[in-house]
């Protein structure tokens, strides 16, 4: 209510008291059921509840997409104009200036964990090896979306050059880009995809971005691209990708920076 | 009003008096279908809203971020008194403060799309939003079929829904809309059914609207764009069906608002008997027994 209207019964009309009564009854009602999503979103119980949602559309996607289905490609004249960059732009941090300032020459992308041949690649290995190249649309999760040309090699590639071991489940991306700004290395970039999105045709270790480097912005020198799954799933600037049978042990223990702020491992939707 | 056949002092004859009489109006299936998809379309609205406060930008075409060209967006503006809210549509300008792009939170304007007290949670969090959207949406789309499903097999679309020819003919339905207009509603045996105009829009919301919302909101699955491209072609991409999907969630709002109206003005404790224990009340003429 506003401070400075003096509250005087008598000047009013029964119109306008009973006006201010339904304002007031509307703005309390208004906040008692404010209140009341608020400690709804809160709860334990029903957050359960509404993440097991998660776990039906998964299993009804992973239903309808087990044929590995291709995203739809675009044309060159459906380039978007400008690519909007998102998460970090620049990562902080020596080791990164310094690979950047030597135009990624001593960069090496190093291929670990649960694989028979351990590996370090360097850029003009990675693009020596099969090329794929795809005009895609990124859906970020707010709302936007952008379409970009790709240019990198299939994700399937190196990991069938670092052979998989058994109980291989889960290929862990982890990024040079603290986006959680902090002093550790907690807030590190880091994402996760099953065997079944790595060995997607489309899903690709991007290093070329429309016809031209990757640039910093979106993640130089090497990107991830899932093209079923949301923006937060591509992860920039890789260092390392680790194959792992789990991702609980890993910083908060959902698999990625936003997954261990709230949303989705899956991000399919 | 009855009395007005009345004149005071008359008595009335018996026979000729009417009489109100409970008949069945709504089917089980119907009465509860009707109240999950009450439930469901809150919440969705209010987490839906959550979510357009992510990027409160609308697009048209197979691409749309911050540097391409928004039909609508509400922006919010940081001037030397604090923020002003400003919406776009088209060539359109209007200010907005208060409610779109700057709403009080803690007693104070701050930047957000919709006001918080139309958004769940009411602070922003788009991770929370998007678990309430996706649950409500499958409770939904489970509700949906089942009333869908049970319409088609129980006749009701067809016995109760469809119009018939006589019902669409022009003047009827001028007849329909100029009574409407004048809160002057069916009584007796015609109340019985739905009038023309109650057909036209629920069959709208059921087999138009409420179908929109679930393909366009789908066609924003990544997952399933990849299964069904038809999706993108049909909708005209991804950002389009974002579109769509807001305008058709605007048309349900507009359509909620014309019909709690006309609950309340057409006898507001039959009408929501009617929804609840499925009886009716209505009044027969003497004269037509």
């Amino acid at each position: 209510m506003n401070p400075n209207v003096k509250f005087t019964t008598g000047a009013m009309t029964p119109f306008q008291a009973r006006r201010r009564w339904l304002t007031a009854f509307a703005a309390g009602a208004g906040a008692v059921a404010m209140a009341g999503c608020d400690k709804a979103v809160n709860n334990e119980r029903i957050d359960a509840t509404l993440r097991s949602a998660e776990k039906l559309t998964f299993a009804s996607q992973r239903l309808i997409l087990d044929h590995q289905p291709l995203a739809k490609e675009y044309g060159e004249r459906d380039l978007s104009p400008v690519f909007r960059s998102n998460g970090s732009a620049m990562p902080a941090g020596k080791e990164y200036a310094q690979l950047l300032q030597g135009k990624f020459v001593d960069y090496r992308l190093k291929v670990d964990g649960l694989v028979q041949r351990p590996l370090a690649l360097a850029l003009p290995e990675l693009k020596a090896m099969k090329t794929r190249s795809q005009i895609t649309r990124h859906d970020c999760v707010e709302g936007w979306s952008a379409i970009g040309k790709w240019q990198g090699v299939p994700l399937s590639q190196v990991l069938d050059l670092a052979g998989l071991k058994p109980g291989a489940r889960y290929v862990i991306f982890h990024c040079a880009d603290n986006l959680g700004e902090t002093a550790d290395d907690s807030g590190l970039y880091y994402e996760s995809i099953d065997l079944l999105d790595a060995y997607h045709p489309q899903t690709i270790l991007a290093y070329g971005m429309n016809g031209k480097d990757l640039p910093v912005a979106n993640g130089a020198p090497l990107r991830l691209r899932v093209e079923r799954q949301l923006g937060y799933k591509q992860a920039k600037y890789i260092n390392r990708i680790e194959v792992t049978d789990a991702y609980a042990h890993l910083n908060g223990g959902k698999g990625g920076f936003w997954e261990d702020r709230g949303y989705e491992w899956y991000a399919g939707i | 009003m009855t009395t007005a056949r009345m004149p005071s002092g008359t008595t009335p004859h018996t026979a000729a008096a009417p009489t109100k009489q409970l008949v069945p109006r709504h089917s089980a299936l119907v009465r509860v279908t009707h109240w999950i998809n009450v439930f469901c379309f809150s919440l969705l609205l209010m987490s839906g809203a959550q979510i357009f406060n992510a990027h409160p930008r609308l697009y048209w075409g197979q691409y749309g971020a911050d540097n391409d060209h928004a039909w609508l967006s509400v922006d919010s503006l940081q001037g030397s008194a604090g923020w002003r809210g400003v919406v776009h549509v088209g060539s359109l300008t209007i200010e907005s403060t208060g409610l779109l792009g700057a709403s009080k939170e803690d007693g104070a304007l701050q930047p957000r799309g919709f006001p918080a007290w139309l958004t769940i949670p009411s602070y922003q969090d788009l991770a929370i939003g998007r678990r309430w959207h996706f649950f409500f949406a499958w409770l939904f789309v489970i509700n949906g079929a089942v009333y869908l499903i049970g319409g088609l097999v129980r006749r009701h679309f067809r016995r109760d829904l469809l119009p018939t020819k006589a019902e669409l003919a022009p003047a009827h339905l001028v007849h329909e809309v100029v009574t409407h207009a004048q809160l002057n509603f069916p009584k007796g045996e015609a109340a019985r059914r739905y009038n023309v105009l109650q057909k036209l829009s629920y069959m709208g919301v059921a087999f138009v609207l409420l179908p929109l919302m679930v393909l366009t909101g789908l066609t924003m699955s990544p997952g399933l764009d990849s299964a069904f491209h038809i999706l993108l072609d049909v909708f005209g991409g991804r950002p389009s069906a974002r579109s769509i999907h807001f305008i058709c969630a605007s048309l349900l709002v507009a359509f909620v608002v014309v019909h709690v109206v006309m609950v309340l003005v057409s006898g507001v404790w039959n009408n929501l008997r009617s929804m609840i224990t499925g009886k009716y009340e209505i009044e027969i003429d003497g004269d037509a027994k």
